[in-house]
């Protein structure tokens, strides 16, 4: 660990902007949430452009970004959603590394593509570890800069870059496109998909859901074609996994994300497989959603051609 | 919640929750002795870390095991967890239930700490001063942690106190207060909204990161609630039991 500085301050801290890694893992049999970046692709990609190893923090950016001042030289660089981004008046690139001088101002302007951009600084953004991680779980108010979402004032540390790898190679181009309006994700069958009428998975996999208003880092909840859960079943609460596809009482459709609850009681039609996470990670109120079902292998090699990809950029 | 007692099945099975995690799944029964072999299992996995594997969650009659699919082989925490759910309904694992550790807590009922008292005895029909008897006389099981860091989801509620939860969730549940959500019980670590029947509260924080261990309960420990009056709540607060 590096000892930490003033690194920037928050002028405006945007819609929702908040400390994350790669989640809390190790402490769900106590109740406590995973929580971590929404589109963990783009975290890491973040991290990788400033040299930093992929458990560094980042600043979670959400659909509104935020504005900072540097306060020290620093070395940055923004993946995820696309945003037009100033430093001072000068127009700078996403998935590039940008060097801000002291005193400079980066603000976040029109976002264009996706919901979620991720702000990693050389030496990761330094907000005490609280047990393991950095990521905020807003619910909670654990982790992250007082477990809350930045604002107007707050000041952050940034580690050192020094003795941070500097790979200007990593600026290349990201192959990897961001949805706009929608996704379609691929699942498996969940955990109680062989209790539920099969003209309800066939309508899960026909439909295209809406994302509603009141969604939030814990989960997206759907308007669309209502899913009739499988009659008389009462659950009992087990672990849940993010994608989780859950049918509550009135029929609606919820999708678990990173800041879940660690179990959950309601049943479960479908899982999203791990490729699709990051996409589902940028999406936003009023996107729509389409399911598609795969088989194991399908989502295996889909994860390993995501990895291949991340190598090589 | 509905405690059942009757003969355990050996059955279990095995299956996959999307790409990232595995599912040991007993009969789905509230059973303390089902309850018991997840907690063994769990424990058993934390025990002995498999490559891959992030988080292994104990509920009431199942064990998720959330892995990395990149860092690890899902066929091999599968034979891991297959041992270890056949040593867990081995015959030997037929013995009696293992005791727990039983921790104290001492409760002050009723008045603004207790809230929903007076309702729970109208549900109950009887008075204030019973339903704390019958709250404080069972050792309850610690079925599963979960909802909030340090939430433990403790059994079974004698049946004549089991009030079912709020019609209207309150938006502000004070820490370390205690309620009945019909036959379960638990007592919220830290102020949030909530719906159970609150019928006190406790000084003792069950949840506190300023401590080493920030939990004060696991799965599979024992609780037992103690009456004690509002000087000692105030003596007593922020300590543990």
């Amino acid at each position: 660990m590096t000892s930490a500085q003033p690194g920037l301050i928050v002028e405006d801290g945007g819609l929702l902007t908040t400390v994350q890694d790669t989640g809390r893992w190790g402490y769900q049999h106590y109740g406590v949430s995973v929580s971590g970046a929404m589109d963990p692709a783009a975290h890491r990609r973040a991290n990788r452009l400033v040299g930093n190893p992929p458990e560094a923090a980042t600043l979670e950016i959400t659909l509104v970004g935020p504005v900072l001042r540097f306060r020290t030289a620093a070395r940055i660089g923004v993946s995820g959603a696309a945003f037009e981004l100033r430093l001072d008046a000068r127009a700078v690139s996403t998935d590039t590394l940008l060097h801000p001088e002291p005193g400079q101002t980066l603000a976040f302007g029109r976002r264009t593509a996706g919901a979620r951009a991720y702000l990693a600084a050389a030496g990761g953004i330094l907000v005490p570890v609280v047990l393991g991680s950095r990521s905020t779980h807003l619910r909670s108010g654990m982790g992250g800069l007082e477990g809350r979402a930045l604002r107007v004032g707050d000041g952050l540390a940034v580690g050192s870059s020094r003795g941070v790898p500097h790979r200007e190679s990593a600026a290349a181009r990201w192959g990897r496109s961001m949805p706009l309006g929608g996704a379609r994700v691929r699942v498996l069958p969940g955990p109680h998909a062989g209790l539920f009428d099969p003209e309800m998975l066939r309508r899960l996999e026909t439909a295209r859901y809406t994302i509603r208003p009141e969604s939030d880092r814990m989960g997206y909840r759907l308007d669309g074609a209502p899913i009739a859960g499988p009659a008389g079943l009462s659950l009992l609460s087990q672990g849940m996994p993010v994608g989780a596809v859950q049918v509550v009482p009135s029929g609606g459709v919820i999708v678990a994300m990173a800041d879940r609850q660690t179990a959950g009681g309601y049943p479960r039609v479908a899982t999203v497989i791990t490729a699709d996470i990051p996409v589902l990670g940028q999406l936003a109120p009023g996107d729509w959603i389409e399911f598609q079902r795969c088989d194991p292998r399908t989502a295996r090699e889909a994860l390993v051609e995501a990895e291949e990809e991340r190598e090589s950029t | 919640m509905h405690e059942v007692t009757g003969a355990v099945s050996r059955e279990w099975e095995l299956f996959p929750d999307g790409d990232a995690a595995l599912v040991l799944a007993f009969p789905a029964r509230l059973d303390p002795r089902i309850n018991a072999r997840c907690v063994a299992v769990a424990e058993a996995l934390r025990r002995r870390p498999v490559q891959g594997v992030r988080d292994v969650v104990e509920a009431f009659a199942t064990v998720t095991v959330h892995f990395d699919p990149l860092a690890g082989d899902a066929g091999a925490i599968e034979t891991v967890l297959r041992s270890l759910a056949e040593k867990a309904t081995a015959p030997a694992g037929e013995d009696p239930l293992p005791p727990g550790r039983e921790v104290r807590l001492p409760v002050c009922y009723g008045g603004a700490r207790g809230p929903d008292l007076a309702d729970v005895a109208r549900f109950a029909r009887c008075s204030e001063a019973e339903v704390v008897e019958r709250h404080c006389r069972a050792s309850y099981r610690v079925y599963m942690l979960g909802f909030q860091p340090g939430f433990a989801y403790l059994g079974a509620v004698d049946p004549r106190i089991a009030a079912p939860r709020r019609e209207v969730p309150r938006v502000h549940v004070p820490a370390g207060s205690v309620g009945i959500a019909a036959r379960q019980t638990g007592v919220y670590p830290v102020a949030s909204p909530g719906g159970w029947q609150l019928v006190g509260q406790t000084p003792v924080r069950i949840f506190d990161m300023s401590r080493s261990d920030p939990f004060l309960l696991a799965a599979g420990d024992r609780v037992r609630f103690e009456p004690i009056d509002e000087a000692s709540y105030d003596r007593l607060e922020g300590g543990r039991p």
